[in-house]
């Protein structure tokens, strides 16, 4: 066999950073190869070197035997490599149709010939199973279909090798089984294909890992004579475990619901909700996302109250706290979208270390900030949670999604809450940044901090909830034990199979 | 209030309709370019200004009329690339360097004229465009006088919008302004250049600004006097809004803005005991009107004002 494509001695470097230090790798034909790496080792910028977004520092790119030009994805395009951006580059306002065409004529072009554009868009996407509407605005189509249009964009001039840029990071998990189950079609079409990504079970669905750490190609592996654990590893760097949670007495209520509805006009976004979380516990919600989860997180940090029913904090109500009454009755947040609740983006690490507590004397006096107080505080965060890349004066923006969670789960934590709202902690985070999550989950846990853990991945519910409740369609069920827990029974919860007269107790 | 109905039925009301609008056609049209491609260019004031003199001095020069134009249509193509220049490739604010260009071209514009004419009591003029009548056509009633009896810039101007709309409706260059203006990352992704799309929209809109501006020094007027623009370009960065950045409904706008202005200057020789203020106030009151109207539903670009930078989101 022969190699579509080879990447020799690949260095790039951005300032002081080494993005791609020396990196080699080749593509056999039909081959599915995964870029396996954590975030920032370094897979988007090897991509974007083979896709001439950018030019390396040093080394080549050789497609079908011929080398590429650095930094013009024309060439690339031409050569036959296409490119799914992890960000889609679409137009929403345009219809799928252009948004394929764009690039393919020549622009000296007098009138762009649209009907044979979409003849041979029809049949491309008949061929490789990729039904689309060439009419459709792009605005109106799903996360999953956009993606589709994405790849037949590629497919549409002929690309012979694709890379897809963390391909799963937007889709639901039967989207995402869907998707490499199309892709594994692809290649007995002829095509190669490289996917980055940093999720275990995903790419052990292909045929040979190459592993980046650090900018450097680490290792490659037939996923035939590996394991996910032997890839966590060598990912990371070091021996990577989930921590275990321990078993203990827990104590005394903290926060509880009692008959919780939440309406906004005619829809019902919490019915009926009932929990109880005890000092020194853990208490899993579990469920496929959409099902009042974004309600529940909005009512235990204040951000609305229940229509009915009450919200209770050590026994008194707190259903009209309001997020600043939330924040100083010790209740800790760590919000869903990180992105967009967590952390303002353009302030520095230390101011958004102090942000939700910046009236406390501990950081201002008379009106002022405490501004060397505040940096000795979010430096003592940074050098305990083990926030990388990052001083006191870092602007947030610029830290890695690991890092970020890092940063708002110490500003939640050195405070000694009582109670955790922790809303989908781990969510695109990499195993080593999850760990870290995990382990100060659970470290709270111990010192008596009454946890709520929404999530959608059930072995992180498992491994870390003492009970577990389903939410379905804004209900809740029962709780069960951990212990009791099987994917089955967690399944069939998650469906809204429950014994209802167990729903309220 | 009879004569003010017997004047909508007077031909020179409508001809003069399409002659009020011929620089605002020409104006929205290269704004709309520009803005389709993602930038704002707030120097069409200015440019229009520009325009407006350098296209009269060339004829005053001793150049034809037609070269008159194309000299106008450069002097633009200057400004636009000066203001390409800084907002594409360096990225800065388009308000702040479309604002600059305005003053600078205006200043620049009455300062050349100052240093190379020399103006006695009365400016000097020209031999301007004059109205042609289209043989046979012009005959016809009422359409005849209105419709084939304008200056020839009138008729570059509506076969423009054709133009225009035919070229970012149908050919692939159109497509890729379009999508420069909606998603650049998309055009770099598809092998294209957005930096090198959107100098040129700008390029090509600013050169249609400062013809529209020569309009008035070559056909409306035979001379010309500084601030003579008089905001036409401000009212075209509206129209552009209210035509949803469509060509078709920007000509639409034009000719709207272009008829409240004729009706009013009518309405004050008719109608006796309200200031003339009033009247000079009604076409801009009334497009204020007509845009809250319209373009509340305008589909904007996506990423009109948004620098594009290589590698950077």
């Amino acid at each position: 066999m022969t190699k579509v494509l080879e990447l020799r001695g690949i260095t790039k470097r951005f300032g002081a950073l080494t993005a791609n230090d020396d990196i080699s790798l080749e593509l056999q034909p039909g081959e599915i190869l995964a870029l396996l790496g954590e975030n920032g080792a370094g897979k988007t910028t090897l991509m974007n070197i083979l896709f001439g977004h950018y030019a390396a520092d040093e080394g080549s790119v050789h497609v079908f035997g011929q080398k590429l030009p650095p930094g013009v994805p024309r060439k690339a395009i031409e050569a036959g490599v296409g490119m799914v951006h992890q960000h889609f580059t679409l137009a929403g306002n345009l219809s799928v149709l252009e948004n394929v065409m764009l690039g393919s004529e020549p622009l000296r072009r007098i009138k762009s010939a649209r009907a044979e554009a979409r003849a041979k868009l029809l049949k491309i996407a008949e061929r490789f199973g990729l039904p689309i509407d060439p009419e459709a605005k792009i605005s109106a189509l799903s996360v999953g279909e956009r993606q589709r249009v994405e790849i037949l964009k590629a497919l549409y001039r002929d690309a012979r090798i694709l890379i897809l840029d963390e391909p799963t990071a937007v889709l639901a998990r039967p989207e995402a089984q869907r998707l490499f189950e199309t892709l594994r079609d692809m290649t007995k079409e002829g095509l190669s294909l490289i996917f980055i990504s940093h999720k275990l079970r995903e790419v052990m669905t292909a045929d040979r890992v190459a592993v980046l750490r650090g900018g450097k190609l680490v290792a490659e592996r037939n996923t035939a004579d590996t394991s996910p654990a032997e890839l966590a590893e060598l990912m990371v760097g070091r021996k990577v475990e989930r921590p275990t949670r321990a078993d203990h007495r827990t104590g005394a209520p903290v926060m509880s619901a009692v008959g919780v509805s939440i309406k906004r006009g005619e829809e019902t976004r919490l019915d009926d909700v009932n929990f109880t979380v005890h000092e020194g516990e853990i208490l899993g919600i579990v469920g496929v996302s959409g099902n009042g989860q974004a309600a529940l997180g909005a009512l235990l940090s204040g951000l609305v109250q229940p229509s009915s029913g009450e919200l209770r904090l050590r026994g008194a109500d707190a259903s009209a706290l309001g997020p600043r009454g939330m924040i100083r009755a010790g209740v800790g947040r760590v919000p869903e979208d990180r992105h967009a609740e967590g952390v303002v983006g353009e302030l520095s690490v230390w101011e958004n270390a102090v942000l939700e507590r910046l009236k406390t004397p501990q950081f201002s006096k008379n009106g002022f900030v405490r501004q060397r107080e505040s940096r000795e505080y979010a430096e003592r965060l940074i050098e305990r949670f083990d926030i990388r890349g990052a001083s006191a004066d870092t602007r947030a923006r610029l830290l890695s999604g690991g890092n970020m969670q890092k940063l708002i789960l110490g500003r939640v934590l050195s405070n000694e809450p009582s109670f955790v709202l922790a809303n989908q902690p781990t969510r695109g985070l990499d195993e080593g940044a999850i760990a870290s999550v995990h382990t100060e989950l659970l470290a709270a846990r111990e010192k008596g901090a009454a946890i709520l853990l929404i999530s959608e991945e059930l072995e992180e519910a498992v491994a870390l909830s003492d009970r577990i409740q389903a939410i379905v369609k804004g209900r809740l069920s029962a709780p069960i034990e951990a212990k009791d827990a099987n994917p089955q029974r967690l399944g069939l919860m998650m469906a809204g199979a429950w014994d209802e007269d167990a729903h309220a107790t | 209030m009879t004569e003010a109905i017997d004047l909508l039925f007077n031909t020179s009301l409508w001809a003069a309709v399409l002659r009020i609008a011929t620089p605002l056609i020409f104006g929205v049209l290269g704004a709309l370019l520009c803005e389709r491609a993602g930038v704002l260019n707030l120097g069409i004031e200015g440019i229009m200004t520009m325009g407006a003199m350098t296209g009269w001095l060339a004829v005053y020069l001793g150049l034809p009329l037609w070269l008159g134009l194309v000299v106008a249509a450069s002097s633009g193509a200057v400004m636009g690339l000066l203001h390409a220049t800084l907002t594409v490739p360096l990225g800065l604010s388009q308000h702040v360097s479309g604002l600059g260009i305005t003053l600078f071209a205006s200043a620049l514009a009455a300062y050349l004229y100052r240093l190379i004419v020399e103006v006695g009591d009365l400016p000097p003029t020209i031999e301007p465009f004059r109205p042609i009548d289209v043989p046979f056509l012009s005959d016809i009633p009422i359409l005849g006088p209105v419709l084939f009896g304008q200056a020839a810039p009138t008729y570059v101007a509506l076969a423009a919008v054709i133009v225009v709309a035919y070229m970012l409706a149908r050919t692939p260059v159109g497509l890729a302004i379009r999508m420069t203006g909606e998603n650049p990352h998309a055009v770099e992704a598809q092998g294209l250049n957005p930096i090198r799309i959107r100098i040129g929209a700008v390029v090509a809109g600013s050169a249609l600004m400062a013809v529209g501006g020569s309009f008035l020094t070559m056909a409306a007027f035979d001379s010309f006097f500084p601030g003579m623009v008089q905001g036409r370009g401000w009212i075209c960065i509206a129209l552009v809004v209210f035509a949803s950045w469509r060509p078709g409904k920007a000509l639409l706008g034009a000719l709207l803005f272009a008829f409240f202005d004729a009706y009013q200057l009518r309405l004050q020789t008719v109608v006796d005991g309200v200031p003339y203020q009033l009247f000079l106030m009604a076409p801009y009151v009334l497009s204020i009107l007509a845009l809250i109207f319209v373009a509340r539903r305008a589909e904007v670009p996506a990423s009109l004002m948004v620098p594009y930078r290589r590698g950077e989101r």
